[in-house]
């Protein structure tokens, strides 16, 4: 269990009691931590008495009041910044005093609450930080122990999963509030967008557990002979259902067993994301080509589909993480923008290429060569 | 005349819920999907406030639309709204007073803010 130690520098009594109460016995956690994070609650009156408390008990989260009896909130501020002490200083401020909150984001506050808050509201903005202080910690152990951890990957990640979840919060409380009457068809409308969007979070999910299973190194690979045809046939096979709905025919030219050592679920991984791409972004009544082809030192396979295409700009950065290529024919298909940055590692864990070539409006070839010898 | 006030974001369902909350305030909207389909707008219209998410086609888009729309009409009030400052540890940089002074926006606001207090902005804004 860990502790955040919060100071909250106010001098208005009623404030400090008022935030004690509500944090006290509030607690956070986070998908990406073991455990929960409690608060321990410390209090100053006025400024100096608060900087006194900051360098003694070298607290993790300041909550500051800007017109403090002896010197101002900004001015604690700036001290905390000059002494570069590790700590996250939230504003407590009325809501109107726009100059101060450009003032004090400039010296490094990073939030404001404004004031009077609800206990809702100091703690969405606690837990916020918390899991925002949790992660630096994090990276900042991680690189001292050596380690690279990808904190802009987790960054980003979180805002991923936030946006779904902020766009189905928003259509429950259309719903709850009536904004549409009787207008059924209104409903059923954000109640498919809803559920939109709960896929897309499902398969961020998804592509977040092939992830794990690729980053968390070789002890996990079972590498045996495998028929990569077999592989290409089950995630053709897969993808069928969705392929049929769209109107979308699946061929593969290859009959013959194509025998390589490898692990099975990782070629199926990237021959799932190949597939299902070509299908998602294919146009109705188009179709998907596999090949398969064995050299004497390498196996070659692609994926052709009849889809929107590719510009020249876009392929470059495509196999980035969380990219997505935005235009009016994707903006109705979900994804999380991850399944080709991770077709793209484990080709690179195979020491193998994927290359692809797309002309827009025609159609995308992804063509992935891994090393093969022959034993 | 209703006031027109412009959204750009490129999460559609953000879109459709801001334009159902702006426009039960009794104002005008106009919608875009990315930067660059804003662009085009602001082109041809001149809208009264913007509220402009801040990735889009690239992590700053928000950014330089911001600053192409103040270069063109300096007198239209624009909104920053984001749900990245209080995650992503990335609002220094958003926040520096280098960035400001070229993104030139009138206001930072959370996505989750509440309808009251965005519509009392707005009004700030636009001094009504």
């Amino acid at each position: 269990m860990a502790t955040f130690k919060i100071l909250v520098i106010d001098d208005e009594q009623g404030i400090r009691d008022g935030t004690r109460r509500i944090l006290q016995n509030f607690k956070v956690d986070y998908p990406f931590m073991d455990e929960h994070i409690e608060f321990e609650i410390l209090e100053a009156a006025t400024g100096s008495e608060g900087i006194e408390i900051i360098d003694t008990q070298q607290p993790d989260i300041l909550l500051l009041d800007n017109k403090l009896p002896d010197i101002q909130g900004v001015e604690v501020l700036e001290y905390v910044k000059n002494k570069h002490y590790d700590i996250i200083v939230v504003m407590i401020t009325s809501y109107a005093s726009l100059e101060l909150a450009v003032k004090a984001t400039r010296d490094g506050a990073i939030d404001f609450i404004p004031k009077p808050f609800t206990p809702q509201e100091i703690r969405a903005s606690i837990e916020n930080i918390t899991k925002q202080l949790f992660l630096k910690r994090m990276t900042q152990s991680l690189n001292s122990t050596g380690k690279q951890i990808r904190f802009q990957f987790l960054s980003v990640l979180s805002h991923e999963l936030k946006a779904p979840l902020n766009a189905i919060d928003g259509y429950l409380h259309m719903i709850r509030e009536k904004q549409f009457g009787n207008n059924v068809d209104a409903y059923t409308e954000i109640l498919d967008r809803s559920m939109e969007r709960i896929k897309g979070m499902r398969q961020l999910i998804l592509d977040l557990l092939d992830l794990t299973k690729i980053e968390s190194g070789k002890p996990t690979q079972k590498l045996q002979q495998v028929d990569v045809r077999q592989i290409v046939q089950m995630a053709i096979d897969t993808n069928r259902p969705y392929a049929i709905q769209k109107d979308v025919d699946i061929y593969l030219n290859n009959k013959q067993p194509v025998m390589m050592k490898a692990d099975a679920g990782e070629i199926e991984i990237i021959m799932n994301n190949l597939i299902s791409n070509a299908v998602k972004y294919n146009r109705t009544g188009g179709r998907v080509d596999c090949f398969i082809e064995k050299l004497p030192e390498a196996i070659i396979i692609s994926v052709s589909d009849t889809g929107i295409g590719l510009s020249e700009e876009d392929t470059q950065k495509i196999f980035d993480d969380f990219v997505r290529i935005k235009s009016q024919e994707t903006r109705n298909i979900t994804g999380s923008g991850l399944g080709l940055s991770i077709v793209k590692k484990i080709v690179d864990m195979y020491k193998g290429s994927v290359n692809v070539q797309s002309t827009l409006g025609k159609g995308t070839t992804f063509t992935i060569t891994l090393p093969a010898p022959e034993d | 005349m209703k006031k027109k006030i412009l959204i750009v974001d490129d999460d559609i369902d953000y879109i459709f819920q801001m334009k159902l909350k702006v426009e039960s305030m009794g104002f005008d909207t106009i919608t875009a999907e990315s930067q660059k389909e804003a662009e085009k707008i602001i082109e041809e219209i001149k809208p009264d406030l913007c509220i402009l998410d801040l990735m889009m086609e690239t992590d700053d888009s928000g950014f330089i639309l911001s600053y192409k729309i103040k270069r063109r009409y300096p007198d239209v009030p624009i909104i920053i709204a984001t749900a990245v400052t209080a995650e992503t540890g990335m609002s220094f940089d958003v926040m520096a007073e280098e960035n400001q002074r070229w993104i030139n926006a009138d206001l930072f606001l959370d996505k989750g803010i509440r309808i009251d207090q965005l519509q009392r902005e707005i009004k700030k804004l636009l001094k009504m």
